[in-house]
């Protein structure tokens, strides 16, 4: 009976990599130190309805295909499109990804991963003020103020706090959550918030404001806050700020209730500025609280293959990007995609409704290990391994730390990566034989 | 397998390492390697009497890992295009990927580019090691280009530990250990003790500052792991980025720095020290004010030491991108140029920084550094000392190399350049004063031969027979030009080889890529004895289950992010 030690969790950006399995008979049949997402993902795998079969839409209906044909249905869709998205990308492996890539820089298609609806500004704020980070042990050996902003870790991430943040003990920090000072920032009382020493109640989409006020308070320039500034007292703004610039190492991990809110990418730009004000004091960092859990390793390879971290588009040959143009929803609301190649998401649960309409009718071409809204609307769906179950890769912490997920059992489901290498290599003969 | 045999004939080879200076000879190649003959089967390449030299290696350059972070925050850099040929975006062809940027080109486009210039190896000078798979994950989609990478260790818990506790044995099993997790190929210190300052937002000031918490000195680190080098006969030196980058007057740091390193007995055949761009920590004065060159002094005293080698950082003017380990560093400079800046500590190991900024000839801190690479070139005598570099990059993209070889071996271009400085910054320099020029051997040794020593790499960066076969023959016929008027030739023969041969592959022909085989990625493996191994081991699993976040089984770097390894194994004397 196998066990299988250290092995990484694939469900969320915090890929804790301290997981044990049983195996016996090829089927998981414990698992321990997972959270209960993490859980549901091991035990889900035998759980939840996984796509069986290739299947290729005809008259209407999904009808299962051998892998071959499906690949070769989907290649035709690509070599026959003239303007391709291929989106999502997040919750697979590294090699997958570049292969994706190589695949999209072949076909002269756009594509973009699942920061487009999430962590995206985040990166557009980067690009205006930089990402003072740090990686997770960072933090856990060191810091002693956290402040959790637009993010609910007790529920996206459930591991986090104890193993990386508030609870966690370090070199530094060895009273763990007693010798820490813990702040929720959030439009509603989360069970977050619930834990923390201070939950500050901001107004929505009031984000920049409260930034910004922090940023004056940091700077001495007290004199030019209002007497409330997004639902807050500046009495207890400027406690907020003196708790900052006192605390020996404070960490501000964001979440997309900051990324995704009114301002924006302002909003990540305003932290990186109030975290490069506050070193001016102390020691401060920022951490985006990162969803899928490679959605940073796409971030990466893309950025290394392409130079772009997303919204890549290589209609001219070479990578271009503009997101507000070349975004995954920007082509689908404009209604300029003419087809799309989507893995490892799910548009059609996540997207706005007139990029899913738009989706609707376009040749989708989906490869996922899961049915879910997305295969509702896809012509050709061609079922992939489970990354970090039944494939190895490498995988991207949300702080940018890589790590090799383990495979764990045997499957007859081909690879991400093995599709997207189909894929390419039955385009060039499409391309050769036209 | 079929034997592939290429003859090149006519080739004006200048390679130092055998003390060939420009004289018309054949060189013959065998299954990748330099050999004596060939049959009459092999293909012929006509070099017509063209320079030519080995591979150029480039052994401090940034160009995978933290590059990275550069790209994500300037992608405004993918769309430069301020050297033709050499930076931009180009579409993919068949023999080549998309390409874009200039100081932070893709993976692709690092290695079309290095190519082109004749060069076929890279050292990158900064691997994390809790990160060391994204090193290697670039170095897996750089094409053509030889690949090795420096580890980190000068800001390391387990190392100051070690260092204070005086475990000098289980330090260097450490040592090998970690460059092993990390597949590294030596011992990379930046800022002694400087990056755990950081860790509270603090720096070091000098060699003799207690690290906070530590109880050990910059000096005791240097020291310590220069020790440990030795005593695992690693095949490179410690490579050190001084403490006090970047400061006026640090100059003296440097220097003492060099000649602490005077008591270091070096068991290979190689330099006991390798400093590195020089240019950042040659600098005299007491601030920005009253900065001026600290060149003089530091080439004098590398004048009359043998122990040791460095490299430039010379400055190209133009956009540039800093990147270091030295995180204090680069919080400075984002403060002072009111840059935009990124960090990224890593947990129990180092830190690091990445600031975009500009340098200007109009402004007479960059003019002045500008000279001051150039200073330290002509400066020091023995050109076996330089390695030549950008620190790309920091002091500027690797593409402008050619551009920087004129800078060497014309007066007359450098009087170009500085005639459009200000008087201040005249006063700050000695450039005007120079007059040296430097010949095609000087710059093949500064470019590839000395690499060779300094990493203990014999099959490189020489045309010796039992080589590596990697060849640069570029547009110049040596006895029909006179570089010192004729820069423009020069710069545009450097900038696209006429051949680039790759262990015996075409893989640049007129300056365009002709093929893109996989490089080889070099790492070390230092033998340690077996109960100082398991002794550290036993320290460092108290490590990993008490303050790392990754557990221990999955910190080493698997052998499948290395395609194409060379093992270079080292017996240590305990």
């Amino acid at each position: 009976m196998p066990v299988i030690k250290d092995a990484v969790c694939s469900l969320c950006g915090s890929l804790c990599d301290d997981i044990t399995v049983t195996v016996e008979d090829n089927k998981i049949t414990k698992i321990e130190n997972a959270c209960i997402l993490g859980h549901s993902k091991f035990v889900g795998m035998f759980e939840h309805d996984r796509i069986e079969n290739p299947m290729i839409r005809k008259d209407g209906e999904l009808v299962p295909v051998p892998y071959e044909e499906a690949i070769e249905a989907a290649a035709k869709i690509l070599v026959n499109s003239r303007r391709t998205l291929s989106y999502g990308w997040c919750s697979t492996s590294c090699e997958a990804i570049a292969k994706a890539i190589q695949l999209a820089e072949e076909t002269g298609s756009l594509i973009d991963s699942t920061a487009n609806v999430c962590h995206g500004p985040s990166a557009l704020a980067a690009q205006e003020k930089g990402s003072p980070g740090a990686s997770l042990g960072v933090i856990k050996n060191r810091a002693d103020l956290i402040v959790f902003w637009g993010c609910n870790p007790v529920h996206a991430h459930p591991r986090h706090m104890s193993r990386y943040s508030s609870f966690s003990k370090g070199f530094f920090s060895t009273k763990g959550r007693k010798g820490r000072k813990m702040v929720v920032i959030d439009v509603r009382k989360t069970d977050t918030a619930k834990l923390a020493d201070k939950y500050v109640e901001i107004e929505q989409g009031s984000d920049l404001l409260l930034i910004t006020a922090l940023r004056s308070a940091v700077n001495g320039h007290e004199d030019v806050i209002p007497e409330t500034v997004a639902g807050i007292s500046k009495e207890e703004i400027l406690e907020l700020a003196e708790n900052l610039k006192n605390a020996q190492f404070s960490c501000i991990f964001f979440g997309m209730g900051v990324t995704q809110s009114r301002s924006k990418y302002k909003n990540g730009d305003g932290v990186s500025s109030l975290i490069s004000d506050l070193n001016q004091h102390t020691k401060s960092v920022m951490i985006g609280m990162r969803g899928h859990y490679n959605v940073t390793g796409f971030g990466q390879v893309a950025t290394w293959e392409t130079g772009f971290p997303m919204a890549i588009d290589f209609a001219r040959g070479f990578p271009y990007y503009n997101p507000g143009e070349t975004g995954a929803n920007d082509v689908l609301v404009r209604e300029e995609a003419d087809a799309a190649i989507i893995s490892a998401a799910d548009p059609g649960a996540h997207f706005p409704q007139k990029a899913v309409r738009h989706l609707a009718k376009i040749p989708v071409i989906q490869i996922d290990p899961y049915a879910n809204p997305t295969t509702e609307i896809a012509d050709v769906v061609i079922p992939a391994a489970v990354v970090g179950i039944e494939a190895e890769g490498t995988a991207y912490r949300m702080d940018a730390i890589p790590l090799r997920m383990k495979k764990l059992i045997d499957t007859e489901f081909k690879t991400d990566e093995q599709i997207a290498k189909d894929l390419i290599a039955k385009v060039r003969e499409l391309k050769e034989g036209a | 397998m079929r034997m592939s045999e290429i003859l090149i004939k006519n080739a004006n080879v200048c390679d130092p390492a055998q003390g060939i200076n420009c004289e018309t000879m054949d060189l013959c190649i065998r299954d990748g390697k330099i050999v004596e003959s060939v049959s009459e089967s092999a293909k012929v390449i006509d070099a017509a009497g063209r320079l030519t030299m080995a591979g150029g290696f480039d052994g401090h350059t940034h160009s995978a890992g933290k590059i990275n972070v550069g790209r994500f925050m300037n992608p405004n850099d993918a769309r430069r295009t301020l050297v033709p040929g050499l930076s931009g975006p180009e579409a993919m062809t068949e023999k080549t990927r998309a390409q874009v940027g200039y100081n932070t080109p893709n993976t692709y486009a690092i290695g079309y580019r290095y190519a082109k210039l004749g060069y076929t190896t890279i050292c990158e000078a900064a691997i994390p090691m809790l990160a060391a798979r994204h090193t290697h994950e670039e170095f897996k989609e750089i094409p053509i280009l030889d690949k090795m990478g420096l580890s980190l260790f000068g800001s390391n818990w387990q190392v100051m530990e070690y260092i204070r506790d005086k475990e000098p044995e289980k330090l260097a099993a450490y040592v090998a250990w970690g460059l092993k997790a990390s597949r590294g190929y030596g011992v990379k210190i930046v800022n002694a003790g400087g990056g755990e300052a950081w860790g509270w937002g603090k720096n070091v000031s000098g060699l003799y500052d207690p690290v906070p918490n530590f109880d050990v000195t910059p000096a005791e680190i240097l020291m310590g792991l220069a020790e440990a080098n030795e005593k695992l006969q690693l095949p490179h030196s410690v490579h050190v980025h001084c403490n006090n980058l970047g400061k006026p007057g640090n100059y003296e740091t440097t220097i003492e720095t060099m000649k602490m390193f005077e008591k270091v007995k070096p068991v290979v055949d190689r330099q006991a020290l390798h400093v590195t761009h020089v240019q950042f920590n040659a600098y005299a004065g007491t601030s920005w004010r009253d900065f001026e060159t600290g060149a003089p002094m530091v080439a004098d005293y590398l004048n009359g030491a043998n122990h040791l080698t460095f490299d430039l950082g010379q400055v190209i003017f133009g956009p540039a991108v800093t990147m270091t380990a030295d995180g204090p560093v680069e919080y400075a400079n984002s403060r002072m140029l009111h840059e935009k800046w990124s960090n990224q500590d890593i947990e129990l190991e180092d830190a690091s920084g990445v600031v975009p900024l500009s340098y200007s000839p109009k402004s007479f801190i960059n003019a002045v550094q500008w000279a001051i690479g150039i200073e330290l070139a002509l400066l020091v005598e023995d050109p076996w000392k330089i390695m030549f570099t950008t620190d790309s990059p920091n002091g500027g993209s690797f593409v402008n190399y050619p551009e920087a070889f004129t800078y060497l071996m014309s007066a007359k271009k450098r009087e170009q350049v500085i005639s459009g400085f200000g008087k201040m910054a005249l006063d700050r320099m000695v450039l005007p004063g120079l007059d040296r020029e430097l010949s095609f051997y000087e710059l093949a040794i500064m470019t590839r031969s000395m690499q060779s020593k300094m990493y203990s790499r014999p099959e490189k960066g020489n045309l010796k027979v039992g080589s590596d076969a990697d060849v640069a023959i570029y547009d110049i016929i040596t006895s029909d030009i006179d570089p010192s008027v004729e820069h423009e030739k020069v710069k545009q023969a450097f900038s696209g080889a006429a051949y680039t041969l790759k262990d015996g592959k075409v893989v640049v022909k007129d300056g365009k890529i002709e093929a893109t085989p996989m490089g080889r990625t070099y790492w070390v493996n230092a033998k340690v004895p077996a109960d100082i191994d398991s002794a550290m081991n036993k320290d460092t699993d108290i490590k990993f289950k008490k303050y790392y976040t990754v557990s221990k089984s999955n910190y080493m770097v698997e052998d499948s992010y290395l395609p194409n390894p060379v093992e270079i194994s080292t017996e240590g004397e305990f």
